[in-house]
């Protein structure tokens, strides 16, 4: 079902060739190296991309100095905003900004159309696997996908089994994980299907960078993406249960201690709805009330930024002080919408992830348009056999893990960090997949010494309510470190601003 | 209709605010009064300060300096302004979809500026810079708040904490005036530094020269109607604000604080100041601080900690 990867499929870099420079285009450029990579910016040494040229041309216009201050406003900006995250372990509660690059990232229309229709593809065949699971399971019982895969997935919800979910959609809102290969085609990392959290980045980013390039906004067309709270709103409408008739939403958040805190409030804050915690809600004969200053007021949607686990100390961990006591009763009683649904993570599985093509397919009859990367599941044996002699060449990942945690990089390890993982792997193996080492797609970013590319990833966000609707643009994190692949935020990656062209 | 928990957010923000400013204000006016060196001040005096903002360590009067870094940044003291800015900024945080994007930025420049002054230390050889970076960053948030949130609810809870905090602390500094022990003589510098601390030494005047007779300052602290900062426009707002939360919650049913409001406020509407001055204005003034205490926990009672048990549909 998932074939191994040939050897010639991985990529190891670009070591041992010679170096390629940007050639004459002023000192700006002088340290910009081309490599294997694909470079969103030049096609050759020679020549940005056509889309690229206003863009080569506004920086160039620049100096080191007048750009380092658009950086600073930039971030200024930012530490003003209060866009920070606090420092553990500082008894000052030193406040950081997440690093801004402050050159856009750009993806032309055609681009756009593909990446488009290929998220709401997925995106529809994940809902309908979810459906499927969680009621007939058809799809295990013709052994598309193995049932023991699914049931042994720490994020299914045996609680969900035969529950109805309003309209079938389980995952309303995703973000997606795209990276672009040499040959310029994107490819799906990773999908977060339960609470993906950046679009209040993808969102300050671009106010931001409208605040300190105003002069190349006006050089190119650019998607507005400011309506993503509307869109969001209208998403979380489709899903108010039926009897609800002027539903009431809020968004949940685990509070102000949470790294996602200010994207939780500047969402309730865009769709103009209240911004709860666990102790404002409470459950009373399967309803969900939250505690205003004129008495008790019913919930119909929740727009629920808390995991699984603590969603019902009642159902999920008991030593959770996060969620609301009853919730999952009211859930399953059809009184309260959430969103995403109860039990999503199934489908965001690392191992189950080498399936959704498969998904794809058995659901929609169509071939998959955006292709997934090459995947190795360690619990099958002859797939376990081929990584464990190869894992100075992949990147092994612990299926449970996100944020850049619990991964081995092939190329970038020591002989005695390749030795724990094996350990690691032998104890568990249905813990672990392996990978090929992708060769990122590489943008240029405004660096101590000019313009330098850097690798970056894409996470657009799909929303999923009475059509699927992709805001045309999304986070792109970059790499900061020189030929880092690793671009989490807690990993000492950043983001910039991306913009999608219309035509 | 307002989250119990972000109305209480909302009304620390107002109290914690004007905590600041009057802190400010009062070491500013304190530092300021000092090096006058007038033959009847008492100089450095900072034992009626400490008292106004419930410190119980005697001022050891070595380095007014020093003393007033105590009240502005050391984070051990809860008066202090840094500690009120940043509690204000804090609850801020916790209710920002509640709020105007400018009044969050303005808050949160003014937590940052006050950091950033700290950390470059300085501060301290002209300390008038910073009260003034201080009290200028809280009228900047008062006017944009006015200026760019509804004046639903929300608003109303914010004006709440602010004006019960200003009628408590006003009449708790008039108090420390006024007691029998601690009295001045009329003319004494100190009076003056009890209007300028609520900056009214011009308003007073206007009313009633520049004559500083100790009766006319209590009767302008206490009564004055038009005056925001006495105790009486103070209790107005309180009063008012309750009113609009009960209408907009209740439907205007009123309750226990609203009776208590409408009680104090009537309390300075008819006092008169011979009558409490002839009496004794400690007893007096203590009445007005039970009786903020009281609002404040009815407040409490009726719209944040309410049981649940008689909200839930029959």
């Amino acid at each position: 079902m998932v074939p191994p990867a040939t050897p010639s499929d991985i990529n190891v870099g670009s070591s041992g060739r010679d170096k390629t420079f940007v050639s004459d285009l002023g000192p700006l450029f002088s340290n910009y190296e081309l490599g294997a990579h694909y470079d969103e910016m030049f096609e050759s040494s020679a020549r940005p991309r056509a889309h690229c040229d206003a863009l080569v041309e506004e920086l160039r216009a620049g100096s080191q100095a007048e750009l380092g201050q658009r950086q600073l406003e930039a971030d200024k900006a930012f530490l003003t905003q209060g866009i920070t995250f606090t420092v553990y372990g500082d008894n000052e509660g030193t406040e950081r900004i997440f690093p801004f690059d402050l050159v856009p990232r750009i993806i032309t229309a055609a681009e756009w159309r593909d990446l488009e229709r290929g998220l709401a593809q997925r995106l529809t065949a994940v809902n309908l696997f979810l459906k499927d699971v969680y009621h007939d399971a058809r799809i295990l019982a013709e052994g598309v996908v193995p049932r023991d895969l699914v049931q042994s997935c720490r994020h299914y919800r045996r609680e969900m089994r035969g529950v109805h979910v309003h309209r079938d959609i389980y995952v309303s809102v995703a973000g997606t994980d795209l990276v672009r290969l040499q040959d310029g085609r994107f490819v799906v990392l990773e999908d977060n299907l339960r609470v993906p959290s950046g679009v209040s980045y993808m969102l300050a980013n671009r106010e931001v960078t409208k605040r300190v390039l105003p002069g190349l906004f006006d050089r190119y067309r650019v998607s507005p993406i400011s309506h993503y709270g509307q869109a969001l709103l209208a998403t979380l409408r489709a899903l108010a249960p039926p009897v609800a008739v002027d539903p009431t939403f809020v968004v949940l958040t685990p509070g102000v201690g949470n790294s996602a805190y200010f994207e939780h409030a500047f969402l309730a804050r865009e769709m103009g709805v209240a911004l709860v915690e666990g102790r404002d809600l409470l459950v009373h004969d399967n309803i969900v009330y939250m505690r205003t200053t004129a008495g008790l007021k019913r919930v119909d949607v929740i727009y629920r930024r808390v995991d699984d686990d603590f969603l019902d100390p009642l159902a999920f961990r008991t030593d959770s002080h996060l969620g609301v006591a009853g919730l999952l009763n009211a859930y399953r009683a059809g009184n309260v919408s959430l969103a995403n649904a109860i039990g999503t993570g199934l489908a965001d599985d690392k191992a189950l992830y080498a399936y959704i093509p498969a998904i794809i397919k058995f659901y929609l009859s169509e071939e998959p348009i955006l292709p997934n990367v090459e995947t190795y599941l360690l619990g099958n044996p002859s797939h376990r056999r081929y990584v464990l002699e190869h894992l100075d060449s992949l990147v092994v990942k612990a299926v449970g893990e996100s944020g850049g945690y619990g991964m081995l990089i092939g190329p970038h390890s020591s002989a005695a960090e390749r030795e724990g993982f094996k350990a690691k792997i032998l104890a568990d193996p249905r813990n672990f997949i392996a990978q090929p080492t992708l060769s990122l797609s590489c943008a240029p970013c405004f660096m101590d010494h000019g313009i330098e590319p850097r690798h970056v990833d894409l996470r657009p966000y799909v929303l999923y309510g009475d059509r699927v609707t992709v805001v045309p643009g999304g986070l792109t994190r970059v790499a900061l470190r020189k030929g880092s692949l690793v671009v989490n935020s807690s990993q000492g990656g950043g983001s910039k601003d991306t913009w999608v062209l219309e035509d | 209709m307002l989250l119990s928990r972000v109305a209480d957010s909302l009304y620390w923000i107002g109290r914690y605010l004007e905590r600041a400013e009057r802190t400010a204000r009062l070491v500013d006016v304190r530092l300021d009064l000092g090096l006058d060196r007038m033959s009847n001040a008492g100089g450095w005096d900072f034992a009626r300060l400490y008292s106004m903002v419930q410190l119980d360590e005697a001022p050891s009067a070595l380095n007014p300096m020093a003393l007033s870094d105590t009240l502005v940044f050391d984070p051990s003291n809860p008066a202090a302004v840094q500690a009120c800015v940043t509690a204000a900024r804090e609850n801020a945080a916790q209710v920002r979809e509640e709020i105007s994007t400018d009044m969050w930025e303005k808050l949160n420049a003014l937590f940052l500026s006050l950091k950033q002054a700290r950390a470059e230390g300085g501060w301290s050889v002209r300390p008038h810079y910073i009260f003034r970076l201080v009290i200028d960053g809280i009228h900047l948030f008062e006017g944009v708040t006015d200026e760019t949130m509804g004046h639903g609810e929300g608003w109303q809870h914010l004006q709440l904490g602010r004006f019960l905090e200003r009628a408590s602390a006003t009449a708790a500094l008039v108090d420390l005036h006024f007691r029998r022990e601690l009295i001045l003589p009329p003319g004494h510098a100190e009076w003056l530094g009890l209007l300028r601390s609520c900056s009214a030494l011009e308003a007073y005047c206007r009313c009633y020269t520049a004559d500083l007779r100790p009766e006319r300052i209590a009767e302008f602290l206490l009564l004055n109607p038009e005056f925001p900062r006495s105790v009486r426009f103070a209790a107005a707002r309180v009063e008012s604000a309750l009113r609009a939360i009960s209408g907009l919650t209740t439907g205007g049913a009123g309750g226990r604080a609203e009776r208590l409001a409408g009680r104090l406020h009537a309390s300075l509407d008819y006092g008169q100041v011979d009558e409490i001055l002839s009496e004794d204005p400690h007893v007096y003034l203590e009445t007005i601080s039970r009786y903020c205490a009281q609002i404040h926990g009815a407040v409490y009672q009726s719209y944040i900690t309410y049981p649940i048990e008689s909200a839930l549909p029959a």
